[in-house]
């Protein structure tokens, strides 16, 4: 560059110093991170508790059953977007 | 100028120690209250146990302590295991009101913390499952529980060499970790979540421009307590029904 290229950017204060870059990108990883990972869960809980609600429409009498298995499908499904909202305690 | 600021998450869940300082047994709050959680149901079920001697007709706190086995044997164990289980009804009770107990604290006006919001309780009780679950299948089939556990029938021997390592993955080093992730992240997320509300109450209290917004936080955080309770209970409830499936999946494989 230029000598007055080099003064111009030697003497401009924009953008931030290395730790406060760090820090910055480490917060939008984080709640992409978050963001991301809870898309997934969410329409699978949403699929989970339609075919539960179907289920104990069309045959009331097995309700308690489909009960019990519906909150062990959405422990399961949940689980997934914890583990990203874990991600997002750890880069903070 | 009007920027709240909210607290770092150190300040969120580090608690300071009451005693034994600098120690690996410090004792601070988050212990204490691990230690009530531990203590209620015990008193719960004495009391229980001292009318029981007089009435069989429940009714006060036998009623309680009658409701939660019951809670635990019939749609827990019976629906997971079968008749087969109801050996491992204490642990399986003993593990669920310990968490139920714990995760209320969270709601409880003096003490505001769930004591599983710290990863020691939800590891340590991950681990009692997870080699719960590896005694009783190795005692039911003998060493043989190791392969059977991660071979399904009516595979292939082609997709085995696919199917057998994500199997290996899944039952003996998920299970444990899912289940300490999920019963801490809930709690650790309720807890966060209800700290932002009132760190976003009391902000726009203090800052009077924007008390106009009070009434609406507020009625946020009353809801989310009641949220909260509900999540309390339902991360007892599905832990404890987690280990019975798990128990019940090493008593029959496959």
């Amino acid at each position: 560059m230029s000598t007055l290229a080099h003064l111009a950017h030697a003497a401009s204060n924009t953008g931030l110093s290395a730790a406060d870059q760090k820090s910055a990108n480490g917060a939008t990883g984080a709640g992409l991170a978050y963001g991301l990972a809870a898309i997934g869960p969410g329409i699978g809980i949403g699929i989970i508790f339609g075919n539960a609600i179907q289920a104990m429409a069309r045959q009331p009498e097995a309700a308690s059953q489909v009960q019990t298995t519906m909150f062990l499908g959405v422990a399961f499904t949940e689980a997934l977007a914890l583990i990203g909202f874990v991600v997002f305690i750890l880069l903070k | 100028m009007l920027a709240a600021d909210f607290p770092t998450m150190r300040e969120l869940v580090i608690w300071p120690s009451w005693f034994l300082k600098n120690t690996n047994f410090a004792f601070n709050k988050v212990s204490f209250l691990s230690f009530l959680a531990m203590l209620i149901p015990v008193l719960l079920f004495v009391a229980a146990g001292a009318k029981y001697k007089k009435s069989l007709v429940p009714s006060g706190v036998q009623n309680w302590a009658e409701g939660a086995v019951d809670l635990v044997e019939k749609q827990i164990i019976m629906p997971t295991i079968g008749s087969d289980g109801l050996g491992y009804l204490p642990l399986l009770l003993t593990m669920f009101l310990f968490i139920f107990v714990g995760n209320l604290f969270e709601i409880i006006p003096t003490a505001q913390f769930p004591a599983n919001a710290r990863m020691a309780n939800p590891v340590v009780l991950a681990l009692m499952s997870w080699l719960v679950f590896l005694f009783v299948g190795v005692k039911h089939h003998g060493p043989k529980y190791f392969w059977d556990a991660v071979n399904p029938p009516g595979v292939p021997v082609a997709l085995k060499l696919l199917v057998v390592p994500i199997e290996i993955i899944s039952v003996f080093i998920v299970r444990p970790f899912s289940l300490a992730i999920r019963l801490f992240a809930n709690m650790l997320a309720g807890h966060i979540l209800l700290v932002t509300f009132v760190v976003l109450s009391v902000q726009v209290f203090t800052l009077k421009p924007l008390i106009a917004i009070l009434p609406f936080t507020f009625a946020g955080l009353v809801l989310f307590t009641g949220f909260e309770l509900m999540v309390a209970v339902l991360q007892a409830y599905v832990f404890t029904l987690l280990t019975a499936v798990y128990i019940g999946g090493a008593i029959q494989t496959h």
